[in-house]
């Protein structure tokens, strides 16, 4: 190999939006996380463990001897038609209901949410194209988008959610570039990864600043049934028939190993979301599909989200007990009403993601705030989950963090270093009051 | 058929590298017909060591306790005979600081250094100290954790106000930090071998990142680093520079396998940065990679150490 080799033969024939793929030491470190000597409160996972593994052992079984030969054929790109319906029948529950224009017809069945992401990113986004979105935001959604080379305009948020205020100063701030949005993307309940919720007054509003600007809305909704008590607010889709799109999944509130979620969208949109999603996959699987369909049919599923739902209430407690008895001045969060994660802002001057090896090192393990901004600030934050681990785990996790942070600033303090932008921006010039 | 036991995983930074460099070893070995297994260095490892002891085994476990000599302790405790050097040199090789002493006492040489835990900045002062180091050493300075690899926390420093942050990134790494004076040149890395006719320097490899920067991206993504095997140096350069790195694996007193890595300078001077008892075994890796220049069969390779090992 006298002219040398990059040990890759084919640099210089990968796409543009390829050119930033690199091994990253970030995503090496969690490498580690996953491991048993390790408290991770990094994950995003819901705790599967909690299902009647039993029971719905013996309804896959019962499928398979029943209708076994149609599950494991193909089906269609739209999605299963009881299905379909019985998507309509989880929604009608929120309010998305017929009489605002929801049917089963208009439901396409995706592999999960991040597949309708994906969908709506092809349909929707051109290269340079911008998307407004919360700041922070899903990493996902931020994956799906970027993978259209679309440009993300983060939105402040406070303990509210999303600001209207905020919204409207960068719509107008894209307007002075000559510049508009093509849609919001938005999870306004139970955020991740902030954990806020988006208040019933500033719901109102968001909806109608976007209507007034003509701005697409595309809603998230994968958490929304996870309330720890009270009830979440009606879903944006619940409020308008027109001009939002709402995706959700049951990765939450049944499997998210089955890799089952939907979108519903106007007729128009679906045709081209079908189109678009027979290209990509041809089908959404049939198994996971009839999986779900039997499970909601045959199944106490409401009662298993309350399961749920207790469950992550009481692991919330605790890691909100935890953080309040153990961390240091300075550092703050938010205190969500449901969902899967808490966010958290360091002391000043600190670096959640150069913290990180500190962090593997005193064997506790968090995802850094950097990967929920588009051009990776965020320094100072990062998101706790407190669905999967146990209680004892979670305070244990906390315990050492805590520590972590301790050692963190005291190096800082020697230093005298801080980081410059710490932070996650919104869009110039914007206020960004913070979460917590 | 001898039964091998590859370690990798572990605990460390460079568990997914180590895992990488695990599943090549096991690759390699089955290639060449050797019954090869894969295992984690964690609480289910003694229970098999005793129930079920493999011939041999060979340590694919960077960072930590696959080369601070721990691990190989561990295993003398157990009687498995593995691959590469004992327990004790792999301590004194693993610490960048206590190997740099040796080298230098061996008249090898090595960049000007100075390896500071960070209590010592507190004490005696953050910046009186990094003033010291700036006056005595000069700039551009290199910055890494005394002990690791992967060029995870290492930077190059070329101004006195980055020098701060750099210490920062080190010391989320390590406990203590290394800093020595920057030698610029040709990255070269010479993997030295020892099988049955003393140690032997393989062809050097030359590296030359995209970026400039030989970075964890710069190592682990195939595509952004251009790696020359043999290296392009003067044959008699070349000659030096294999002689310099055979120095260096004896003077540490290492056995079996290990990897230099050297500068070579715009004036043909050659220094000893670190030398590796662990070396990285992934597709990115400079071992194999000079393995494959020198015409052997990597998997024959490692059959011959795993012999070794099981005769010694």
């Amino acid at each position: 190999m006298s002219g040398g080799t990059t040990l890759d033969d084919y640099t210089g024939r990968y796409a543009q939006r390829i050119g930033g793929m690199t091994a990253s030491e970030i995503r090496a470190l969690f490498a580690v996380a996953n491991r048993p000597e390790v408290v991770s409160l990094a994950g995003g996972a819901p705790y599967t463990a909690a299902l009647p593994l039993d029971a719905v052992g013996e309804m896959l079984k019962d499928l398979m001897s029943k209708n076994g030969a149609q599950a494991l054929q193909y089906g269609i790109g739209q999605g299963l038609p009881e299905l379909r319906e019985q998507i309509c029948e989880l929604m009608a529950d929120v309010g998305i209901d017929a009489a605002m224009g929801a049917s089963p017809d208009d439901v396409v069945v995706t592999i999960g949410g991040q597949q309708a992401l994906d969908l709506v990113s092809r349909l929707f986004l051109d290269p340079g194209d911008i998307v407004l979105a919360e700041g922070p935001t899903y990493v996902g959604a931020l994956g799906a988008f970027q993978a259209a080379q679309a440009e993300v305009v983060h939105v402040a948020m406070d303990a509210d959610g999303l600001i209207p205020e905020s919204l409207e100063a960068a719509i107008a701030h894209l307007a002075t570039q000559g510049r508009s949005a093509k849609f919001l993307y938005t999870i306004p309940t139970y955020q991740n990864p902030a954990g806020v919720t988006l208040s019933e007054e500033r719901r109102e509003r968001v909806l109608d600043i976007c209507e007034r600007e003509g701005l697409l809305v595309i809603e998230d909704d994968p958490y929304g049934r996870l309330s720890f008590g009270g009830q979440a607010p009606k879903p944006l889709r619940a409020r308008r028939r027109e001009g939002v799109f709402y995706l959700s999944t049951f990765s939450k509130t049944i499997a998210a190993g089955l890799r089952v979620g939907w979108i519903l969208a106007p007729h128009a949109v679906r045709d081209k979301l079908v189109i678009a999603t027979e290209a990509q996959i041809l089908c959404p699987p049939h198994f996971s599909q009839y999986a779900v369909s039997t499970y909601l049919s045959t199944m106490p599923w409401r009662e298993q989200i309350k399961t749920f739902s207790q469950l992550y209430s009481e692991r919330r407690d605790t890691l909100l007990d935890s953080l309040a008895d153990l961390m240091p001045p300075g550092m703050t969060w938010t205190r969500p009403d449901g969902g899967l994660f808490v966010w958290a802002t360091l002391p000043e001057g600190l670096d959640a993601k150069a913290m990180v090896p500190r962090s593997i090192a005193a064997r506790v393990a968090y995802v850094p705030g950097t990967g929920f901004y588009a051009d990776g600030t965020g320094q100072r934050h990062l998101r706790l989950n407190f669905s999967f681990p146990p209680p004892d785990r979670i305070r244990e996790g906390v315990r050492r963090l805590a520590g972590v942070i301790e050692q963190e600033m005291a190096m800082r303090a020697v230093f005298g270093s801080g980081v410059g932008n710490s932070a996650g921006s919104v869009w110039p010039g914007a206020d960004n009051p913070g979460l917590a | 058929m001898s039964r091998v036991l590859v370690l990798a995983g572990g605990l460390s930074y460079e568990r997914d590298v180590s895992l990488r460099s695990g599943q090549r070893v096991i690759d390699a070995l089955k290639a060449v017909g050797v019954d090869a297994e894969m295992r984690d260095a964690d609480l289910h490892l003694l229970p098999v060591l005793r129930e079920d002891p493999p011939d041999a085994v060979v340590i694919a476990l960077h960072g930590g306790i696959g080369e601070d000599g721990s691990l190989r302790g561990v295993l003398d405790l157990c009687g498995v005979p593995y691959v590469g050097c004992d327990a004790p040199t792999a301590r004194l090789a693993w610490d960048k600081p206590s190997a740099k002493a040796v080298l230098a006492e061996a008249g090898i040489p090595t960049p000007e250094w100075v390896a500071l835990p960070h209590e010592r900045f507190s004490e005696l002062g953050a910046q009186a100290v990094l003033d010291r180091i700036v006056e005595r050493l000069g700039l551009p300075l290199m910055v890494k954790p005394a002990q690791g690899g992967s060029g995870l926390g290492a930077s190059v420093v070329r101004t006195p106000d980055s020098l701060p942050a750099a210490m920062v990134g080190c010391f989320a790494y390590d406990q203590t930090a290394l800093v020595e004076r920057y030698a610029a040149g040709v990255d070269v890395a010479v993997s030295v071998l020892d099988v049955g006719d003393g140690p032997t320097a393989l062809p050097a490899v030359e590296i030359v990142p995209n970026s400039g920067v030989y970075d964890y991206a710069a190592r682990y993504t195939a595509g952004v680093t251009t790696w020359h095997a043999p290296a392009r140096l003067d044959r008699g350069v070349a000659a030096e520079v294999a002689e310099v790195a055979l120095a260096a694996h004896k003077a540490l007193g290492l056995r079996d396998l290990s990897r230099v890595d050297l500068i070579v300078g715009a004036d043909g001077e050659i220094t000893v940065l670190e030398v590796n008892v662990a070396p990285g075994m992934t597709e990115t890796s400079l071992l194999p990679m000079a393995v494959q220049a020198a015409g052997l069969d990597f998997g024959q390779v490692l059959a011959t150490l795993v012999q070794r090992a099981i005769a010694r």
